[in-house]
């Protein structure tokens, strides 16, 4: 499956300054790891030491907050769009 | 010629250069230093901002605050400003009730109000906020400003960008209650709706933030933002007679308030400004929004976020940016947390209302609702102070009341029918 990942400007230094990348995966954590492995600064900004999302950021699966689809194991189609927010927001 | 009320203003108050300068940021999570920027989050680890103080800075006395003005720039030693700020001068210092019936009621010793719901001029704590937001979009020069809201933000915004002449952009649910979209829509701002939760605004606007060089005040200038909350704390241990209650009881959305609550108290009680223990913290939320709630009962891990269904349409926040830290300060302090249902909530408003005078909008009703269950359950009892922080207005959130308070009856212009009434109710003379 291939989709658009998007990256606050934050992150975007880290991915040779693209805001958009695309990514290949079944699950939203295989396309991480498809951007992680081509930019491996961006690992422990999206990847916390237990494997799962970086408590500092939030993904969005198509608009959807991914937890509550299982997280890293959510799955992806062809063409989904997977939006990464800085968590420290709102309030 | 007689000229047109709605003719453009002259000079803005954010047309001179500011005589002020913002404080360097640092992170909470990693400690790297930042210079003063609208940014509020860390390059290194995309931990939160905060401002950083010089430690070595003059403080006042009890006696020098005491000669200042009532506002919350009379604790401006502890607000993210080298100078004095100019814009948004005379909101804070809202009223501290004593409420003995109520603190009877609820069966604790004894009981305040501190009582934002007159705060000026929006009736919200936020209008706290936004004092200290506006004046570092001044002082980086933003010419913009904005901010993702459920309603009382949305007012505060609004209003104070009005009054400096800043250009407003603000996003809000779309299903907002009408007091709040309309309490917004008259000071003339860019007025947004979208179509989704706070969270899907939430996001929107950290994209916004992220893409037009804006500055809104609950995402990029979310550093200088939060210390406004902070004074709701100095207020009350001045109020007090510069010595702390036992206990305080917040309303919970994002978890800022709850947070600053207990960073004021902990700068108060280093600047040697009261003697002995920081309240115990209690956070009050809405069962149908309730994350931090669950997350103080679990006592670690993360904030499960939830998709919100509850008439507290002001808490109504699923993804607490500052959940964790809010949990951090309520179990620092021996403190607790409760989520009411929205009934409770109600009973709460008419709680208030009917033994101190005070109508608070629906953040209120949970705050009093969460005070009770808490009493209730032995968090809170007799030998204890307490603090309520009612946060909003209840004139803004009227539609959950209608059907709840009975109807006033309609009478003929009669004394006849006042007596007969009278008679019917035993109403003594």
């Amino acid at each position: 499956m291939s989709l658009t990942v998007s990256l606050p400007s934050v992150l975007s230094r880290l991915a040779d300054g693209s805001r958009s990348l695309s990514a290949s995966g079944t699950t939203v954590g295989e396309a991480v790891a498809d951007v992680t492995r081509r930019f491996p600064s961006l690992t422990t900004r999206l990847v916390d030491e237990n494997g799962q999302p970086y408590p500092f950021v939030t993904f969005y699966l198509n608009d959807e907050d991914i937890r509550f689809n299982g997280g890293f194991t959510a799955s992806v189609r062809d063409g989904d769009e997977l939006t990464i927010v800085s968590a420290v927001a709102g309030g | 010629m007689t000229a047109s009320l709605l003719a453009p203003a002259g000079e803005r108050a954010t047309d001179q250069r500011p005589l002020f300068s913002a404080r360097p940021l640092v992170c909470e999570n990693c400690g790297a230093r930042f210079g003063a920027e609208p940014s509020a989050i860390c390059l290194t680890c995309l931990g939160p901002l905060v401002p950083e103080y010089d430690p070595t800075r003059s403080l006042p006395s009890y006696g020098e605050i005491a000669t200042r003005p009532k506002s919350l720039w009379r604790y401006r030693e502890w607000l993210p400003f080298d100078g004095t700020p100019t814009l948004s001068p005379d909101s804070g210092f809202t009223p501290l009730v004593e409420a003995p019936e109520l603190a009877r009621r609820i069966g604790v010793g004894r009981l305040w109000i501190k009582n934002d719901a007159v705060s000026h001029p929006t009736l919200s704590f936020k209008d706290r906020v936004v004092s200290t937001a506006i004046n570092a979009a001044h002082a980086f020069g933003l010419g913009v400003v904005g901010c993702a809201s459920t309603g009382n933000l949305a007012n505060a915004v609004a209003a104070h960008a009005a009054r400096a002449g800043l250009d407003a952009w603000i996003f809000i649910p779309f299903d907002l209650e009408p007091a709040k979209v309309l309490a917004t829509s008259i000071f003339a701002p860019k007025l947004v709706r979208v179509r989704g939760t706070y969270d899907d605004v939430n996001r929107l606007c950290a994209q916004v933030a992220d893409s037009f060089g804006w500055g809104l005040v609950n995402v990029n200038l979310r550093a200088y933002y939060g210390e406004g909350s902070k004074t709701m704390a100095f207020e009350i241990i001045e109020q007090l007679g510069w010595r702390a209650p036992s206990a305080v009881v917040a309303p919970m959305a994002g978890g800022a308030l709850v947070t600053k609550l207990h960073r004021g108290f902990n700068e108060f009680a280093s600047a040697g400004l009261f003697d002995g223990k920081i309240p115990r913290l209690y956070g009050g939320q809405a069962a149908g929004c309730s994350p931090i709630v669950r997350l103080v009962e679990r006592g670690s891990g993360r904030i499960e976020p939830q998709i919100p269904s509850t008439i507290a349409r002001s808490l109504a926040i699923g993804n607490p940016a500052d959940g964790l830290t809010a949990a951090r300060g309520i179990a620092e302090t021996g403190g607790w947390a409760a989520a009411v249902s929205d009934a409770d909530l109600i009973a709460g408003i008419r709680l208030l209302a009917e033994t101190t005078g005070i109508f608070a909008e629906t953040a209120g009703g949970v705050t009093l609702a969460a005070a009770v269950q808490l009493a209730n359950s032995g968090q809170l009892g007799p030998d204890d102070e307490v603090v309520l922080c009612i946060t909003g207005n209840g004139l803004k959130t009227l539609d959950p009341l209608v059907n709840v308070i009975p109807e006033a009856p309609i009478i003929p212009p009669k004394l006849s029918a006042v007596s007969a009434l009278a008679d019917s109710n035993s109403t003594p003379s």
